[in-house]
C-alpha cells in the first residue's frame, strides 16, 4: 500500500440552510505534493477549506490527518495539527514589523523581548531553509503584496505547519510575482510540505500542481493527476459542459473618439497622487482595456471619470463637450446625463444596495429618469416592468424583482448592474472588474454583452486585473503602473510583455498614447 | 445583514411581541419584589389605559405626541442619521404654534389658525435641526452630539424667551397668555361625544398625526426623495455612485425630521395647554427614539408603538394611583425595560426565532 495521506476527507457534508455547500466530499491529499482544488465561485472550495481549518464544522463526515481521525474545533486546533492557512486577504497588522507579525498569536512568554529574539533566529532558519527572504524588521505597510504573502507563508511555517492551504493566492499578484510564488511552493514541496492550492484559474493548476480535484456545486466531481489532464477537460468538469475560453468577436471598427482624457491627475484623501498625468482616448466601437495590478490608480481613474471622485487637474471631452475636471463639480448623476454608464469595480460596496430589492436596484442612479416617475411619486409599476424585462433579457436568476439583491449569486448581481447600465444605452461605458467573483457561465454572458455593446458603436473603457480578460476583450490595451499609463499595446499583445509592464519594468518602446496609436 | 428570509409577520409581529413579553416578565418580577401582585398590576395598567373612554382618550393623547416624535426619529433613521434632538426641535416647534395662535386666535376660527400652526411648528422644528444637519453634512460633526447640544440650547432659549418677550404682562408665570378660541383645537370629546372621552385632552391633532404617517409612508417608499434617503442610509457609497448628493440628502432629511418633531407642539400647545409654557415637551422627544426603534421606522409600526407607550403613560399613572407602592419612578423603570428589550436588546431573541422558522438553516448565523 502507498503511504498514509497527509489529509484525507471522507464524506464531508455541510449545509447552510437549504444550500448544500459541500455534499459527501472525499479527498485524499498525498504527503509532499501540491494538490489543486479548482471550481467556480460558489462551488464550495472555500467552505471545504474552512472546515479543514476549523472555521466551520462539517454536518457529516470524517477528517483524517496523517491517517488519524480528528475533530478540528477551531483554527487553533488546526494549527496544532500542523495545518496552516494563507488567506486570500492577508491577516497582517500593517504597522507591525515582519517579525512581530510572525510572532503575533504565537508568543512563547509574557515578555516580548526574549521571544522576539528567539523568533528572529527561527525566522532566519526558515528563510534559509525555504528561500523565503524578507527583512524581519521591515514594516508590513512598506512591503509589496508579494512579500506580504511571503510573510503569511512564514507565519504558517513558524507555527510548524506541515500542510499549507493557500486560498486564491495569486488574486493580488502580478504574473511574475505569481510565478515566483509557484517556485516557492515547489521548494516547500521538496522540503516535504504538503500544499493545497485553491484557485479558479486553470493556468495555475496546470503550472503548479501535481494533482487536482474539481468541485462543482458543492460536489467533488473528479480528481486527476495534473500531467494526465488538460485545461479543456478541467474547464468542462468545472462547469459541466464545454466552455468558450476565448471571446468570439469580430475585429473592432472604431470610429471617432467618444471620450478623450487629457492630463488627468488625481490625489486621494491621504494626499498621495494616485493618478499621474494620464491621457488617452476611447473611440466609438472599441473596447480599451486598462491592465495593471490592482492599486495602481485604475480604481481612482474610473471613479474620477464617473464623477464620484474629484480630480486635481485634467480635462475630459465626452461627446464633443469639454469638461475641466480640475474645477468640475459634476457628480455621478451629471455624468450619467452625459451618457456615461458605469459598472463599478465593487458591486457590493458601490454598485448595489444589497438590502434593497432587485427592482429598486435596477434604477439606482437612474431613479430621476421621468420614465420611472409619475408626478412626485415613483412609478413603481413602470420600474418593475423594466426590471422584469431586464431580468428576462439578461437571464437573471431567480427571476424575481422583489427579492433583495443580497440573495442573488455574484454572477446574477453583476448581471443586474450590467443590465441597468447597458440598457440605458450609454455612449461611453466605464466597466471595472466585470467578472470578479463571477462564475464561468456568467463570464461568457457578460463578455458577449460587452462585445455586443461595442459592436453597436459604443465606447467601452474596461479596467480589470485579470490579464486574460483584458486580452480576450480589449481592442487596445493600456497598462497602468503607479498612477501612470506606462505602455500601450494592441489586442494580441504578448502576455509576458504585458506582465513586465504591469510590474513597472520600463517600456523602451513607449508609444504615444493618443487614440490612433497602432 | 439580511434577515429577509423571515416571514413578515414574524419580523414585524412575533419578534416585537416576544420582546415586549420579556419586558413585562422582568417588570413583573420587579413588581413582585416590591410586594405587589403583578397580574393585578397588569390588569390595572390595561384597564386604566383602555378600559374606559377617558382612559382611552389620555392614551391617544400621549400616543399623538409619540407618533410625531417617533416619525421624526424614523425619517432620520432611513438616512442613517440618529436625530436625538427631537426634544429640542419639538420645544422650538412650540414657538411656531404659539406665534400662529397669538397672532390669529382672536381674528379667525381654529381651522384657519391650524394650517399656520402646522407650518409654523414644522418650520421652527426644521430650523432647529438645520444647524446640526449642516454641520454633519459639510463638516462631519456628528448629529448625535450636535442635536443633543441643541436640546440644551433650546431649553435655555425657551426659558429666556418665556421670562422676557413671550411672558404675559404682569404675570409671574413663565408662560404666554392663554389662547382664545381661535387658537384652540377642538377636543375629540366635543367632536365625538358618544365615545365618552370625558376630560381627556385628546384632540384633532391626532388626525394631523395620522395624516403625517400616511405622508411619511408615501415620502419614504414612493417618492424619488425617499428612494434617495433610503439609498443614502443603506449604503452611502452606492448613493454617491448613483449621483445622490450626501449634503443635500442629510440636510433635507434632517429638516423633515426636525419639522415632524416640531409638529408635536400642535398637540400639546394648541390641542391641550392652550398656552406656551416651560418644559411642555417633557421627554416625549426622547421616547420617540424608542417608539421609532420598536416600530421599525415604519409608520404603521410607529402608530402601534406610540399607542403602547401611550398606554404605559396613562396606565402607569393609573397604576401609581391604585398601587401606592408602585411609584411614578417605578413606571419609568417599566418604560425603561420596554425600551431596553424592544430597542437595545432587539437582537437577543432574533437568532433563536430565526432558527425556529428556518429549521434547516441551523448554521445561518455562522454563515453571516
Amino acid at each position: 500500500m502507498s503511504e498514509t495521506p497527509a489529509i484525507e476527507l471522507r464524506g464531508i457534508s455541510k449545509s447552510f440552510g437549504p444550500v448544500h455547500a459541500n455534499r459527501d466530499i472525499d479527498l485524499v491529499v498525498k504527503k509532499g505534493s501540491i494538490h489543486g482544488i479548482i471550481g467556480e465561485n460558489g462551488a464550495g472550495k472555500s467552505t471545504l477549506m474552512s472546515i479543514l481549518y476549523g472555521f466551520y464544522h462539517a454536518d457529516d463526515g470524517d477528517i483524517l490527518v496523517n491517517g488519524e481521525k480528528v475533530t478540528i474545533a477551531d483554527s487553533k486546533a488546526a494549527i496544532g495539527m500542523g495545518i496552516g492557512m494563507v488567506h486570500q486577504h492577508f491577516m497582517l497588522v500593517d504597522n507591525f514589523t515582519v517579525l512581530e507579525n510572525v510572532v503575533l498569536g504565537a508568543e512563547d512568554s509574557a515578555m516580548l523581548a526574549g521571544g522576539l529574539d528567539r523568533a528572529r533566529i527561527e525566522l532566519k532558519r526558515l528563510e534559509e531553509e525555504y528561500e523565503l527572504r524578507v527583512d524581519p524588521d521591515a514594516l508590513i505597510q512598506d512591503l509589496p503584496v508579494g512579500l506580504q504573502q511571503r510573510v503569511e507563508i512564514l507565519k504558517a511555517l513558524y507555527r510548524s505547519a506541515e500542510v499549507l492551504i493557500l486560498d486564491e493566492p495569486t488574486g493580488v499578484l502580478t504574473p511574475p510575482e505569481a510565478d515566483h510564488l509557484f517556485k516557492i511552493l515547489e521548494v516547500l514541496k521538496n522540503e516535504g510540505k504538503t500544499i493545497l492550492l485553491i484557485t479558479h484559474k486553470l493556468r495555475e493548476i496546470m503550472a503548479a500542481t501535481d494533482s487536482v480535484s474539481v468541485m462543482r456545486r458543492g460536489e467533488m466531481v473528479a480528481t486527476r493527476e495534473t500531467r494526465n489532464t488538460s485545461m479543456e477537460e478541467l474547464a468542462e468538469l468545472m462547469v459541466g459542459r464545454s466552455v468558450l475560453l476565448r471571446v468570439d468577436k469580430k475585429p473592432a471598427v472604431p470610429a471617432e473618439p467618444v471620450m478623450q482624457v487629457e492630463n488627468l491627475s488625481v490625489t486621494d484623501q491621504r494626499g498621495v497622487q494616485v493618478v499621474k498625468d494620464v491621457s488617452f482616448s476611447v473611440r466609438a466601437g472599441e473596447i480599451v482595456g486598462i491592465a495593471g495590478v490592482s492599486g495602481n490608480g485604475q480604481s481612482e481613474l474610473l471613479e474620477t471619470l464617473s464623477g464620484i471622485r474629484r480630480a486635481t487637474g485634467g480635462t475630459l471631452r465626452i461627446n464633443g463637450q469639454t469638461i475641466d475636471l480640475g474645477t468640475s463639480t459634476l457628480d455621478a448623476a451629471d455624468m450619467r446625463a452625459k451618457s456615461m454608464g458605469h459598472v463599478p469595480e465593487d458591486r457590493h460596496r458601490m454598485g448595489l444596495i444589497n438590502s434593497f430589492s432587485e427592482y429598486e436596484n435596477s434604477i439606482l442612479g437612474y431613479h430621476r429618469d421621468p420614465a420611472y416617475s409619475s408626478g412626485l411619486l415613483m412609478n413603481i409599476s413602470a420600474i418593475k416592468e423594466n426590471a422584469v424585462a431586464e431580468i428576462e433579457k439578461y437571464d437573471i436568476r431567480p427571476p424575481n424583482p422583489m427579492l433583495k439583491t443580497a440573495s442573488f449569486s455574484g454572477g446574477n448581481q453583476q448581471k443586474i448592474v450590467l443590465a441597468r447600465e447597458i440598457e440605458r444605452d450609454p455612449d461611453v461605458l466605464l466597466v471595472g472588474q466585470p467578472t470578479r467573483g463571477v462564475d464561468i457561465g456568467a463570464i461568457e454572458f457578460i463578455h458577449s454583452r460587452l462585445v455586443e455593446l461595442r459592436d453597436a458603436g459604443k465606447g467601452i473603457l474596461l479596467v480589470s486585473v485579470e490579464l486574460d480578460e483584458i486580452r480576450a476583450l480589449a481592442d487596445r490595451i493600456l497598462v497602468m503602473f503607479d498612477g501612470r499609463i506606462v505602455g500601450e499595446r494592441g489586442a494580441n499583445a504578448d502576455e509576458g510583455e504585458l506582465g513586465l509592464l504591469m510590474a513597472g519594468v520600463e517600456d523602451n518602446a513607449k508609444m504615444s498614447v493618443e487614440g490612433d496609436a497602432r | 445583514m439580511s434577515t429577509g428570509q423571515l416571514p413578515r409577520w414574524v419580523d414585524y409581529g412575533l419578534i416585537p411581541f416576544v420582546n415586549l413579553a420579556a419586558a413585562f416578565l422582568v417588570s413583573g418580577l420587579v413588581v413582585v419584589l416590591i410586594g405587589e401582585n403583578p397580574l393585578e398590576a397588569v390588569r390595572i395598567l390595561i384597564w386604566g389605559s383602555l378600559g374606559y373612554g377617558e382612559g382611552i382618550g389620555f392614551t391617544l393623547f400621549y400616543a399623538t405626541n409619540f407618533i410625531f416624535t417617533g416619525l421624526a426619529v424614523a425619517v432620520a433613521f432611513h438616512a442613517g442619521l440618529f436625530n436625538i434632538g427631537g426634544e429640542g426641535q419639538a420645544y422650538i416647534g412650540g414657538l411656531g404654534v404659539t406665534f400662529a395662535c397669538l397672532a390669529l386666535d382672536h381674528i379667525v376660527p381654529w381651522y384657519v389658525t391650524l394650517p399656520f400652526a402646522i407650518i409654523g411648528s414644522a418650520l421652527m422644528g426644521a430650523a432647529w435641526a438645520f444647524i446640526p444637519a449642516w454641520l454633519q453634512a459639510t463638516r462631519g460633526s456628528h448629529v448625535v452630539i450636535t442635536t443633543i447640544m441643541f436640546n440644551f440650547i433650546a431649553s435655555s432659549l425657551m426659558v429666556y424667551l418665556l421670562n422676557s418677550a413671550l411672558k404675559k404682562p404682569g404675570s409671574m408665570q413663565p408662560e404666554t397668555r392663554t389662547f382664545e378660541a381661535g387658537g384652540r383645537l377642538p377636543f375629540l370629546n366635543e367632536v365625538f361625544p358618544s365615545f365618552g372621552f370625558g376630560y381627556a385632552p385628546v384632540n384633532l391633532s391626532l388626525f394631523v398625526a395620522l395624516a403625517a404617517c400616511v405622508l411619511i409612508w408615501l415620502l419614504i417608499w414612493r417618492t424619488k426623495l425617499g428612494f434617495e434617503i433610503r439609498s443614502f442610509g443603506a449604503n452611502a457609497t452606492a448613493a454617491v455612485y448613483a449621483g445622490i448628493s450626501p449634503v443635500r440628502t442629510i440636510v433635507i432629511t434632517m429638516l423633515i425630521s426636525g419639522g415632524l418633531a416640531g409638529m408635536m407642539a400642535i398637540n400639546e400647545i394648541m390641542g391641550s395647554q392652550h398656552r406656551l409654557l416651560i418644559d411642555f415637551v417633557a421627554g416625549y422627544g426622547f421616547v420617540g427614539i424608542a417608539v421609532a426603534l420598536m416600530g421599525r421606522a415604519h409608520p404603521v409600526g410607529i402608530v402601534l408603538a406610540a399607542i403602547l407607550f401611550g398606554m404605559l403613560y396613562q396606565g402607569g399613572a393609573e397604576l401609581s394611583f391604585e398601587m401606592p407602592n408602585i411609584t411614578r419612578d417605578m413606571i419609568i423603570v417599566i418604560q425603561g425595560l420596554v425600551i431596553l428589550f424592544a430597542g437595545a436588546l432587539e437582537h437577543m431573541f432574533r437568532p433563536a426565532i430565526t432558527r425556529l422558522f428556518t429549521p434547516s438553516r441551523a448554521h445561518a448565523a455562522e454563515e453571516a
